[in-house]
Formats: C-alpha cells, sequence, structure tokens
C-alpha cells in the first residue's frame, strides 16, 4: 500500500535450516524437505522482519491479565520454548497424542504431519506494557516506542486495536500459522487473553526482489521499492534499532506499525483505470511509475499528480524514510450490507516510528487520492525485541533484566 | 443446559468405576506384571485367563497378526468399558481400566472391522477399584452435596411452580432463577440422567422434531417475553415439580468417580464459556449470572473435595486453580451488592467489554481445570 524506494536488487535467499525433528510419540514432524523448511528461530534478530515473505499470516495481539511481572516472565519463557519447536514443525510440551488418557493433549494437533512451512513467529511489546507501575517497566519504554497520532480520517475500532504484546506468525501453510498463535493462547490463558487476532494471506510486499512483485486486493503491484531482507545495509540503517539509539535492550529489534486497513472494494472497482492508475502513479498491467515502461525502473515522481500514492509515500517526499513493510491482504467474508470485508492488513517495521510511519502516514492521511478508497479501521504500535540467542535465552529477556 | 453430548458423567455411569486407558506403547515385554496377556492374531484372540480378579485390570495386547486390530472389552450387551483402537501388526499395547465383578466378553477386531473374535472372561471378587480412604471420602462428600442441592431446590420450585400455577406472574419472576440454582451447581450429575435434562432444562432451539417443550426455560419465556401465563403454562408448572422430583429422589444414586467429579467441574464451566457468558441460557429473563455463579460453585465444590489428593499429584496445578476460583468469583462478585444474596446484574446490562472479562476468566479457570482429572488418578 504505501510505497518505499529501497536500495539494491539483491536476490532474496530462503534461510532452510532442517528441521530435524525424528517422528516420536506425540507426532513431531519429520525431516523438513525445501517446499516446507524450517527457518532458524535463534539469531541476532528475530525471524519474521527481513526473512523472504511467506504466503500466510495470523497475526494477534494480546491483553496480559495477571498482574504478577514474575508470572509474565515465566509465560514469555514458556512461549519461547513452544515457538522454537513450534517453528522447527514440532509440536509443544508433551505432544497431541499418547499422554495420559483424562488429560487434554498440550499440543491441539492440527498441524500433525505438516512440515514446518517456514513459520516464524514474532513477538512485540505494545505501550500499555509499559503504562503505569503495572510491572515496573515505566522507565524502560523506548522513547521510539510513541503512541501513534490520529491521523485524519481515522475510524480505529477498539476492539480492533492496541495490546500489551503481540505474535506475528507468518508461514506458507495457513493451518501452521493458525495453529502457532492458537497453542501460544492457550498457553497463555490465565496470564494473558487474546484481544484481537487477523487473518492474512497473498502478501502484499515482498522482501525479495528477484521475485515476482505480489498484487493488492486493488489489482495493483505493491511493495517493488520495498527494503530487501537481504541488503544489510538498508536494514540496519531503517529497520534495526542501534545499539546507541537509547535503549539499550531494544539493539538489534525493530518497532512494528500494524494497521488494519479496510478498502472500499466495490467502489474501487468501479473507479475508471485511468482514474486507478493516478491514484497510484505506477500503471496497472506492468506496474511502471508514471512516464516509465518497466516496474522497476526509477519512479519520475513529478510526472505523477501531486495526490497520487507512490509519489507520496516515495522516501524523496519523506526525507528520506523508509520502512520495511510485510502487510497481507484480509478477506473476513462480508459485511452486513454485502461488501467484501476486506483490504491490507499493513505491517511495518522501521528504526523509530517517529520518523517512520508517522511523517509518512501524515503526509498520505492529509492528499492521498487513495483515501476515497480506504479507511483504516485499526490500529496498534510494538517494540519488537532483538533475536533470542540460544535455548537458554528467551523472548524480552533484556527488557525484565 | 446446550444440546446433550455425551457426558463423561453419563459414560461413567454406565460404565462400572473409572476407566483409564494409557496411550503409551508397550515398552516391556509385557510379562511377569500381573497384567492379562492378549495375544491378537488376523483369526485368533487368546486371552491368558478367563477369571480375572476385579478392581484394577491390565491387558498386555500383543497383536501377532498381518492386520491393525482393536481390543474392546464390553459389558454383556456390547457397552464399551474400556477399548484400544489401532494396534499394528507387530505392536504391544496396554489397556488398564478399573472394572467390577461380573461377566465380560473380550473383543479383538482384527482389520479394526465387523463385531470382532470374542472371548467371554469372569471378573471376580470383592469391590471396584481399590481406591484410596480419601477418594472414597472426596465420592462420599459429593454425594452428599448432590443430595442436598436437589433437597435444597425442591421447596424453592414449589415456590416458583406455585405461582405460576396460579397465574402470578410477579411471584414466578422473583422465585425463577433462584429455583435453578441447586440444578446448575450439580447438572453434570443431572445430566448423566439422560431422560431429566430434556424436560426440565431445554432451551427452545435445543427441542427435537415433534418434541414437546416443557421446563424452566419454557415458563421464563412466559413471563419474560409473552408476559402472560394461560392455561397451558400453568398445567406444566407441576409437571415440571414432578420431574424435578424425580431428579430428587435418583440424584443420591448416581454413578460417582473422583475422574467424573473432576471432569463434571470442567464440563460446568464449560456450560459456562458456551451458554452463560453468551447470555444464551437465560436470553428473556436475564438471569445468567446467577446460573453462572452456581456452576462455579458446583466446580469449586468438586474441587475442594479432591484438592488433597490433587494437591499431592500436582501443587502446583491447585495452586493455579485456588488463585483462578478466586479470580472468578472476586470478579462475579462485582455483579451483586450483597454477597449473601444471589441477586445479580441483569445480563443484558453487561457491556461487550464486561462479558469478554468474563470469559477470559472462566477460560483462565476451565484451562488447568482441564488437568484435575489426571492429577487424581495419578
Amino acid at each position: 500500500m504505501l510505497g518505499w524506494g529501497g536500495a539494491g536488487l539483491a536476490l532474496g535467499a530462503v534461510a532452510a535450516g532442517g528441521a530435524v525433528a525424528a517422528v516420536s510419540p506425540g507426532g513431531d514432524a519429520g525431516p523438513a524437505s525445501d517446499g516446507g523448511a524450517a527457518v532458524p528461530f535463534h539469531g541476532a534478530h528475530q525471524a519474521g522482519i527481513a526473512t523472504a515473505v511467506q504466503d500466510r499470516l495470523h497475526f494477534a495481539a494480546f491483553d496480559v491479565t495477571t498482574k504478577d511481572r514474575a508470572e509474565l516472565i515465566a509465560l514469555l519463557q514458556e512461549w519461547t520454548r513452544a515457538a522454537e519447536r513450534m517453528t522447527a514443525g514440532r509440536t509443544v510440551g508433551g505432544g497431541a497424542y499418547g499422554g495420559p488418557a483424562e488429560a487434554p493433549p498440550d499440543d491441539t494437533g492440527e498441524a500433525l504431519g505438516l512440515r514446518p512451512s517456514r513459520l516464524t513467529l514474532t513477538i512485540g511489546f505494545g505501550p500499555s506494557l509499559f503504562a503505569g507501575d503495572r510491572f515496573g517497566l515505566e522507565d524502560r519504554r523506548p522513547e521510539a516506542l510513541v503512541d501513534l497520532p490520529k491521523f485524519p480520517g481515522d475510524n480505529l475500532d477498539a476492539a480492533r486495536s492496541g495490546g500489551d504484546l503481540c505474535v506475528q506468525a507468518c508461514a506458507d501453510d495457513p493451518q501452521v500459522a493458525v495453529h502457532a498463535i492458537r497453542n501460544l493462547a492457550r498457553i497463555g490463558m490465565g496470564r494473558t487473553a487474546v484481544r484481537w487476532s487477523q487473518l492474512g494471506f497473498g502478501k502484499t510486499s515482498s522482501t525479495t526482489p528477484g521475485s515476482q512483485t505480489p498484487r493488492n486486493m486493488m489489482g495493483f503491484k505493491d511493495g517493488t521499492r520495498n527494503i530487501p531482507g537481504t541488503d544489510e545495509a538498508a536494514l540496519t540503517k531503517h529497520v534495526w534499532a542501534g545499539a546507541t539509539d537509547g535503549t539499550d535492550w531494544m539493539a538489534g529489534g525493530s518497532y512494528l506499525v500494524a494497521r488494519r486497513i479496510r478498502m472500499h472494494i466495490e467502489t474501487w472497482d468501479r473507479a475508471p483505470l485511468q482514474e486507478q492508475e493516478d491514484i497510484f502513479g505506477r500503471d496497472k498491467g506492468e506496474g511502471a511509475p508514471v512516464g516509465k515502461a518497466k516496474e522497476r525502473d526509477e519512479p519520475f515522481l513529478k510526472a505523477m499528480l501531486p495526490t497520487a500514492h507512490v509519489r507520496l509515500a516515495h522516501p524523496d517526499s519523506n526525507d528520506g524514510a523508509a520502512i520495511l513493510r510485510r502487510g497481507y491482504s484480509f478477506t473476513d467474508g462480508t459485511d452486513g450490507l454485502g461488501r467484501l470485508d476486506a483490504g491490507l492488513f499493513f505491517l511495518a517495521y522501521q528504526r523509530d516510528v517517529r520518523t517512520g510511519f508517522i511523517p509518512v502516514q501524515r503526509r498520505l492521511a492529509a492528499s492521498d487520492a487513495l483515501n476515497e478508497y480506504i479507511q483504516h479501521v485499526g490500529s496498534a504500535v510494538f517494540a519488537v525485541p532483538p533475536g533470542v540467542r540460544d535455548t537458554d535465552d528467551w523472548w524480552g529477556r533484556a527488557l525484565f533484566a | 443446559m446446550r444440546a446433550l453430548r455425551p457426558s463423561v458423567v453419563t459414560a461413567v455411569a454406565a460404565v462400572a468405576a473409572l476407566t483409564a486407558v494409557t496411550g503409551c506403547a508397550e515398552k516391556s515385554d509385557g510379562k511377569g506384571d500381573g497384567a492379562v496377556e492378549v495375544v491378537a492374531t488376523d483369526d485368533s484372540c487368546e486371552v491368558s485367563s478367563k477369571k480375572i480378579p476385579a478392581g484394577h485390570v491390565e491387558l498386555a495386547v500383543q497383536n501377532k497378526g498381518s492386520k491393525v486390530t482393536e481390543v474392546y472389552v464390553l459389558f454383556p450387551d456390547d457397552r464399551i468399558v474400556t477399548e484400544r483402537e489401532n494396534i499394528g501388526p507387530g505392536t504391544r499395547a496396554r489397556i488398564t481400566a478399573e472394572i467390577k465383578a461380573g461377566t465380560y466378553e473380550i473383543a479383538c477386531k482384527p482389520g479394526m472391522k465387523g463385531k470382532g473374535i470374542r472371548q467371554t472372561v469372569e471378573v471376580t471378587g470383592g469391590t471396584a477399584a481399590a481406591r484410596s480412604p480419601e477418594m472414597d471420602k472426596a465420592v462420599a462428600g459429593y454425594r452428599t452435596y448432590v443430595q442436598a442441592q436437589a433437597d435444597e431446590t425442591l421447596p424453592k420450585v414449589k415456590v416458583f411452580t406455585d405461582a405460576v400455577a396460579a397465574g402470578d406472574i410477579e411471584a414466578a419472576k422473583k422465585a425463577y432463577a433462584g429455583s435453578r440454582i441447586g440444578w446448575e451447581r450439580t447438572e453434570p450429575v443431572a445430566e448423566s440422567f439422560g431422560d431429566i435434562d430434556p424436560k426440565v432444562d431445554v432451551r427452545e432451539d435445543g427441542l427435537e422434531d415433534g418434541q414437546e417443550w416443557t421446563g424452566w426455560h419454557r415458563l421464563e419465556k412466559a413471563l419474560w417475553q409473552d408476559g402472560k401465563l394461560g392455561a397451558e403454562e400453568k398445567a406444566l408448572a407441576p409437571t415440571l415439580y414432578k420431574d424435578l422430583q424425580d431428579w430428587q429422589k435418583r440424584v443420591g444414586r448416581a454413578d460417582i468417580t473422583p475422574t467424573s467429579m473432576a471432569n463434571g467441574a470442567k464440563e460446568l464451566l464449560d456450560e459456562v464459556a458456551t451458554g452463560k457468558v453468551t447470555g444464551e441460557e437465560e436470553r428473556y429473563s436475564h438471569t445468567d449470572l446467577v446460573d453462572f455463579k452456581a456452576n462455579v460453585e458446583g466446580a469449586e465444590r468438586s474441587y475442594e473435595l479432591l484438592k488433597p489428593v490433587a494437591s499431592k499429584n500436582d501443587a502446583a496445578l491447585t495452586a493455579s486453580l485456588d488463585k483462578q476460583f478466586a479470580a472468578l468469583d472476586a470478579l462475579l462478585d462485582k455483579y451483586r451488592a450483597d454477597k449473601a444474596s444471589y441477586d445479580f446484574t441483569s445480563y443484558d446490562k453487561v457491556g461487550k467489554a464486561d462479558r469478554k472479562e468474563l470469559s477470559d476468566a472462566v477460560n483462565a479457570l476451565a484451562e488447568p481445570l482441564s488437568k484435575l482429572a489426571a492429577a487424581v488418578t495419578k
């Protein structure tokens, strides 16, 4: 939806760590083959950000219901262990069968026999987690984790916004992504409660420039100039929080903005082709910027209307601001009026929300011609901590240190 | 209540006593530990002993055939005591159960089809499960509780049904919710008598074709939605009282085991999660929170009685249950001014966010509660 220039055209390579789990009681998956390979869970950064974008999403925001800091820490440790297992294609706890007959199995079982499917699980901490004296985290809140201002045109549903925690599950198989969120939610019961969740399909932004650019629900190629997940220099500059950025525990982490953007599909479909192309600033077939022939030709912004989406979102219009987009399309059936409840579940990672999403969205909300056809109905922002180093480490350990 | 599903209590009421099937593959050779050996082939089913002492029975099954098989222990009328499916060729499995004295059949089903190859066995001797005195005490305590609930409920039902029969709408409305508390506290036991629940506690959406709608909810609709009591409704009042007298007479004889108590507690929370939190149960009177509280109280009673055993086997679980019961009770107390009364906020006045908070608290309790049965059968 928001278009950016990123640098470089490197081929994105899928990190395919072999998930080596022998078949064992409880139903752990067998070795992964390429199509359903495992993405390594451990690393300097969390997987699921620069990782080549998978086909499916289940994103969940949680409220923390416990008031006990130790319980919250225990939960994050349990979640981390479960995430290690699930991303490797294994079951949680004692598996999905074979345990005591009187007890419900630890794992819900619907991913049995499915491969890891490049499942990534990425956690984030919302502003409300740092609020008041809830967990003694007041002075740990990063300055870059600001509450988003109200943008003109926002029509936010509180029931689809915010959250103390979030988990982004991405996988090539929707059942694998849903299984992951479902099992984390279950482990969390009594300490967390799901606040809202969103399913997504049809990645709308590629982080692998070598592959075909996906199209959004409006039929336009989206993410042509996204930051490639393979461009270390661009990631360091625009995506990863630095050690000197002011929040030590966030070094190697990132900041995530999630927006549920509803599209007025039916009216869009009635818009003339010329209007559609003028609004985006690219042609519909090839995706070439106005006045250019090829999708990847450098956009000439002045050739576009001043209100064109690509022009307004481009780094050159925003003092070089660039963010890594990882959004998905959604279609949640139809609304009561028979209209498709569809749109873009926008996800963007950046080094600092104040210099990333906010200035760009201010500009778009003020004058983007696309606003006639879209409405932002859900919103959340999260601090995404650095990666889990090894099996002794856990999600957010540095925050609670 | 919701449409009936086979309740664990029902199953256990039918079965001799608590039945545990272990799902792990046999590790040892299955010999020399007092287990009854069952050797299954594609055309035979050999049992090492035709006379088995009552109580804790273990079957060590070996499939020497070429087909996947199943092994069943059956009552004479073919009801299942316990079973194990999917025993592959060349594999072993172990089946354990608590079995009372009587005549049973062991059936091997090569290819997992048909009536199977059968052997009759006699189970002889004294009592069923050699349960610990602690467990016996828990079961006895629960039996007393269940009977007391029925005994205390009947006079309250009488006030309600008399008011209905007299056409006194206001008095009937006042007596309605209170007349249901004892029933709601012990619902899983009541449901184990499959014939009573559909007469007294069925909702309109739960009716089968041609089934006459009787009981509390029929009168609830007449009182709150129609605002009138005709001859038909008035005639239903004595029927409700009579059906509940039947419950009172039989409830003390229900088959109760530690497992059925634990599962019953979980089922009460399931009732809350699927019927009360949504406002479906009392859709006309909106007295859902009264049922909700009664369900939780019944679950809590089961738990308190099982706790001495459960806490020895799984102290972390009982600590978590103590905490979550207290949290849910505290949350429910927000909806009544006087803790001594069952005068709760009308559920149509409880907004979406508050309902979600209640739902989250139910999940927080029901999740550990689902582990109670395993903690009392260790």
